[in-house]
């Protein structure tokens, strides 16, 4: 082979490990959401929240059935999810992270639905077209999940004394998890260079400018930066993402092949 | 949260452009932009309409059990205000 096939493998390579990083962030999230299924406060927003799930999930089938097509090597969507282990999965560490209350799952959900807005935004701009089919797909979605959760913060924090304090808490706790979503390695730059991947450090003044104008409003401090935790496209996780992949994957673990 | 204490709208949804709105259901929300998008999440799953409208159950007035004999009765021996007599064409499928 000579070195120029190499270089194309290589990038293609890439490009299908891009695909399972995007489909890891939606499908880790979409779980977490899926856990509020006949919990949430009430029946409206137990269906509100499940209906943004699929959407996640949904996203997902897409980015792994991209990835096993593009790999060429015979791997379907399920075989993505449920037969990689932790340190195989690249999503952002902040998908992982439990749903914790209603305040903590919706501080979460909002820092990602303005980053979502703006990364969907570029991906559909994305020289690669199936990526940018996926994304022209994503973005109306979260629009919508944005309008949610933006009004979700707004009522919280300028609610009661209680949720204010609750929401903030929320937000100091979630915090440290952002600075990942505008890191990329250097294979990511690579293929930001080619016009495949979305320039994620470019999206962040935007996002800041935009979750502080929120915040704002809903009378809450902006948390300042002081820690911050990585890891998540380098196959490093927090403790939580074991725990999700053993629910998540325990049909397919126990009863290998199991079709339903 | 207290469910009970979030007011009741009621759900109208145009299925297609073209028919109107129909009475679909109700559902508990904080305002309208809320019941709004409930309405949207928890009666459009499956691509049931086009348009929808919500209002505050508490400003819906009803007629009562006690107005039937001034409200309708009088209407029953009244047959000429029927349109009965016309042929549909086939075409005409929402009269």
């Amino acid at each position: 082979m000579n070195s120029k096939a190499n270089k194309q493998d290589a990038n293609k390579q890439d490009i299908v490990n891009y695909a399972i990083a995007l489909g890891d962030d939606s499908l880790t999230l979409g779980h977490r959401l899926s856990e509020w299924s006949s919990n949430a406060p009430f029946l409206e927003e137990d269906l509100a929240l499940t209906n943004v799930a699929l959407d996640f999930i949904g996203r997902a089938m897409m980015f792994y059935s991209y990835a096993g097509e593009a790999e060429g090597a015979g791997r379907s969507e399920d075989d993505i999810a449920y037969l990689r282990d932790c340190r195989q999965y690249r999503n952002l560490l902040i998908c992982e992270l439990p749903i914790g209350d209603f305040a903590d799952t919706m501080a979460r959900q909002f820092l990602i639905d303005v980053y979502d807005v703006g990364f969907y935004t570029e991906l559909m701009q994305s020289v690669d077209e199936t990526l940018a089919a996926i994304a022209a797909k994503a973005i109306k979605e979260s629009r919508y999940h944005l309008r949610r959760s933006e009004q979700w913060i707004k009522r919280l924090g300028d609610g009661t004394g209680e949720s204010h304090d609750r929401i903030q808490r929320a937000f100091n706790d979630v915090w440290g998890y952002t600075h990942e979503l505008f890191e990329v390695d250097k294979i990511e730059e690579s293929l930001i260079n080619q016009g495949i991947a979305v320039d994620r450090p470019a999206l962040k003044t935007d996002w800041e400018r935009c979750v502080q104008s929120v915040l704002n409003e809903a009378t809450l401090d902006t948390p300042d930066g002081q820690w911050s935790i990585r890891g998540g496209r380098a196959g490093l996780h927090t403790e939580h993402l074991g725990y999700l992949l053993a629910e998540l994957q325990f049909m397919q673990r126990a009863y290998p092949g199991l079709e339903w | 949260m207290n469910h009970n204490a979030l007011p009741l709208f009621e759900v109208f949804i145009r299925s297609k452009r073209g028919l109107d709105h129909r009475h679909v259901g109700s559902l508990h929300a904080q305002g309208h932009e809320q019941a709004l998008e409930y309405a949207r999440d928890v009666y459009l799953r499956r691509s049931e309409g086009v348009s929808i409208w919500v209002v505050n159950s508490s400003d819906i007035v009803a007629s009562q059990e006690s107005d039937v004999e001034q409200f309708y009765d009088p209407m029953d021996d009244k047959p000429y205000r029927h349109a009965t007599h016309y042929q549909l064409p086939d075409e005409v499928k929402n009269l």
